[in-house]
């Protein structure tokens, strides 16, 4: 390595880091493109059902947004979180327990009760339900320093099983025939849809807007990324950063909840132990894409979801497994974080270098 | 009781070669939450090895090598470009879900061959089979489960008691200490990363070939993620991750014994068990304080020379 000079960037202009990150996606694409031929499948073929089937009619173009809607409010979420430094690896769970929350309201609570009054209950038992999975972790984190990485993976598993063994036992639907499904919901739980989408499109608009003020036009917003700089900075303004913590954390778990809410009304219409569907994985990768900036975060979630779209697409239409678009999306994020090195650093060779060393 | 002590170090060994294979990643300062991800490489490379070959030896080898490869990718997304770690490791489970998914669809289904399955099956052990107790309990198992004991004292042996150990653990502990006293800090954890992929790998592999041995998508079912827990468990202590191992492995076989012997329990319920033991023991022990039982000091802390 003694051969190579490596510095760290000062100012990098615009139109430098694009190149940088444009040969990233085209390189990622030639890899991906090499792998998939290694594995005797048309790589141009592919590449061009992804995009037919994410964009190709108004009906796959609406099933690409259905995709995009967890991720989106998922990634905000987590967003809220890794703007803090704290790393909420939990939204999995978040969200398996939000939806847990919103399916009690949906089948336990009257069936008389208007439209959007049972909607609202619900979207508000999610929400406190994933931020109260959320605010355990941050609870420790605050008191004593645990470590949250490990503390909210683990409680993902614990909420899949929890809801696992509702399936499977006391929520079981009776009429089910046998099978382990949970009753599926009544119509006043079911969210209306606006242009052919369930209206989870627009919560996500707004939650972008708002989680965006939130941000950058309050104290809390503000307290939270100074946290995030530094905790020693925090501490010197007199900031109470143990509360900062649990406040952070049970938006962010409060936003993953209300992702469990939108999917188990509006996708399964039921509540399932994969209810949460690896978007809460997902989504850590895409807020951190979007380097925790709400409104990347709408176009990286997009073109994540017509990759999903897309994958699902060549299943049916080329009969190739999906998994290719999970080994397409692994290859083009290596490559992209790759290329971050590249926007931080300068990379040079060292001249002279005998001379130095000697 | 013998039998199930030894069930349960059979549904231990692969949690116990991906929980080596992480102490180690961690040890030398780095998170790779991976696992899952190699372990699924191992588990389709090794399958479609022995399917192919079959020869046992190659299908092993073949597993240690997909894993490492995986690992490799983290290694040098993470050691030598400066990218995050969670991401990394999280995409690097995505790409092995994906690439085990794809490369397992023709043989979903299908089974080992018998021929490679036989030689790793039951090779007890002359004379330590026949210790009372001992013997059914620990000798009298498949190849690999021995090769788990191996690693297990090998590694014990690395890290305590060796000078190259000794540095592993200076690199995760104080990278910038322990690249002023001149170790080359990026090898050292290039190198302890892929035998971690590696041991990831062996058990993917051991699922596939000897635990299920018919090639499911969804084999892993998420094992990488105890072996994660497990890691705290042991606290990154290779001796003590054996009894985690055989305790979480039997804890996944728990449910169904206990319905067999009439008691009425979940088996998701009792699933819940190992995640909910190890965010207490994380609670316990940060609470503690022992030296002995905290995470390596400089783990996922990214390093880089320059900036110091």
């Amino acid at each position: 390595m003694n051969f190579i000079r490596v510095t760290k960037r000062d100012d990098l202009p615009v139109r430098m880091e694009v190149i940088i990150r444009l040969v990233a996606i085209v390189l990622s694409l030639i890899a991906a493109g090499i792998v998939i031929l290694v594995f005797g499948v048309d790589p141009v073929r592919i590449f061009k059902s992804i995009i037919e089937g994410s964009l190709g009619t108004t009906l796959r173009i609406q099933q690409t947004v259905v995709k995009a809607v967890p991720l989106i409010i998922t990634s905000l979420g987590i967003m809220v979180a890794f703007k803090m430094k704290f790393w909420n690896i939990g939204a999995e769970g978040q969200i398996t327990m939000g939806a847990l929350a919103a399916t009690w309201v949906a089948l336990f609570m009257s069936d008389s009760m208007p439209l959007f009054a049972k909607l609202l209950l619900m979207a508000l038992a999610s929400m406190v339900a994933g931020g109260l999975w959320a605010f355990i972790p941050a609870f420790f984190k605050a008191k004593m320093g645990t470590n949250e990485t490990i503390f909210t993976l683990m409680m993902n598993y614990i909420a899949i099983k929890f809801v696992t063994y509702l399936q499977y036992g006391p929520w079981k639907d009776p009429n089910s025939n046998g099978f382990p499904k949970i009753a599926p919901f009544p119509e006043n739980a079911i969210l209306p849809s606006l242009f052919g989408v369930h209206i989870g499109w627009i919560i996500a608009i707004i939650c972008a807007i708002l989680i965006y003020l939130f941000m950058t036009h309050t104290k809390k917003g503000y307290e939270i990324a100074v946290v995030g700089e530094s905790t020693e900075t925090a501490r010197y303004a007199g900031m109470d950063i143990g509360k900062i913590i649990i406040i952070a954390m049970f938006v962010s778990g409060g936003l993953c909840g209300l992702v469990g809410m939108i999917q188990a009304s509006a996708i399964e219409k039921t509540l399932v132990s994969g209810i949460a569907n690896g978007y809460g994985f997902t989504a850590i990768i895409t807020a951190w894409l979007a380097k925790l900036n709400p409104v990347i975060i709408i176009v990286v979630c997009l073109a994540f979801s017509m990759l999903i779209q897309g994958g699902a697409y060549i299943q049916i239409a080329m009969n190739v497994p999906s998994a290719v678009s999970s080994i397409v999306q692994g290859i083009i994020l290596f490559f992209i974080m790759g290329a971050e090195f590249f926007l931080q650093y300068k990379v040079g060779f060292r001249h002279n270098e005998a001379k130095e060393v000697a | 009781m013998e039998v199930f002590l030894a069930s349960c170090i059979v549904a231990g060994t692969p949690l116990l070669f991906a929980t080596l294979g992480e102490i180690i990643t961690e040890k030398s300062g780095s998170l790779n939450l991976g696992v899952e991800g190699m372990m699924l490489m191992g588990a389709v490379i090794g399958f479609l090895t022995a399917a192919a070959t079959n020869s046992a030896l190659l299908a092993v080898l073949g597993a240690i090598a997909a894993g490492a490869a995986g690992a490799l990718i983290f290694a040098i997304l993470t050691a030598s470009l400066n990218a995050n770690q969670n991401v990394v490791g999280l995409t690097l489970t995505i790409f092995g879900t994906g690439f085990a998914g794809f490369l397992g669809q023709p043989v979903l289904g299908t089974s080992v061959p018998a021929e490679v399955y036989k030689s790793l099956k039951n090779f007890d052990i002359p004379l330590l089979k026949d210790i009372p107790f001992v013997g059914p309990v620990f000798f009298r198992h498949d190849v690999l489960v021995y090769v788990g004991y191996i690693v297990i004292i090998g590694f014990a042996f690395y890290m305590y008691k060796t000078r190259i150990g000794l540095n592993m653990r200076a690199v995760g502990e104080n990278t910038a200490a322990a690249d002023a006293s001149g170790i080359n800090v990026t090898l050292y954890k290039y190198v302890h990363i892929i035998i971690g992929g590696a041991l990831a790998g062996l058990g993917g592999a051991y699922l596939s070939l000897v635990r299920v041995p018919v090639w499911q998508s969804d084999i892993v079912n998420g094992r990488g993620w105890i072996a994660v827990a497990l890691v705290i468990f042991a606290s990154w202590n290779p001796i003590k991750s054996f009894f985690g191992a055989v305790l979480f492995g039997g804890l996944g076989i728990l449910g169904m014994k206990l319905q067999a012997m009439g008691f009425s329990i979940s088996q998701y319920l009792v699933d819940m068990i190992p995640y909910v033991a190890t965010i207490i023991i994380v609670i316990i022990s940060t609470h503690k304080r022992k030296k002995e039982s905290q995470p390596p000091h400089d783990l996922s802390v990214p390093y880089f020379r320059e900036e110091r």
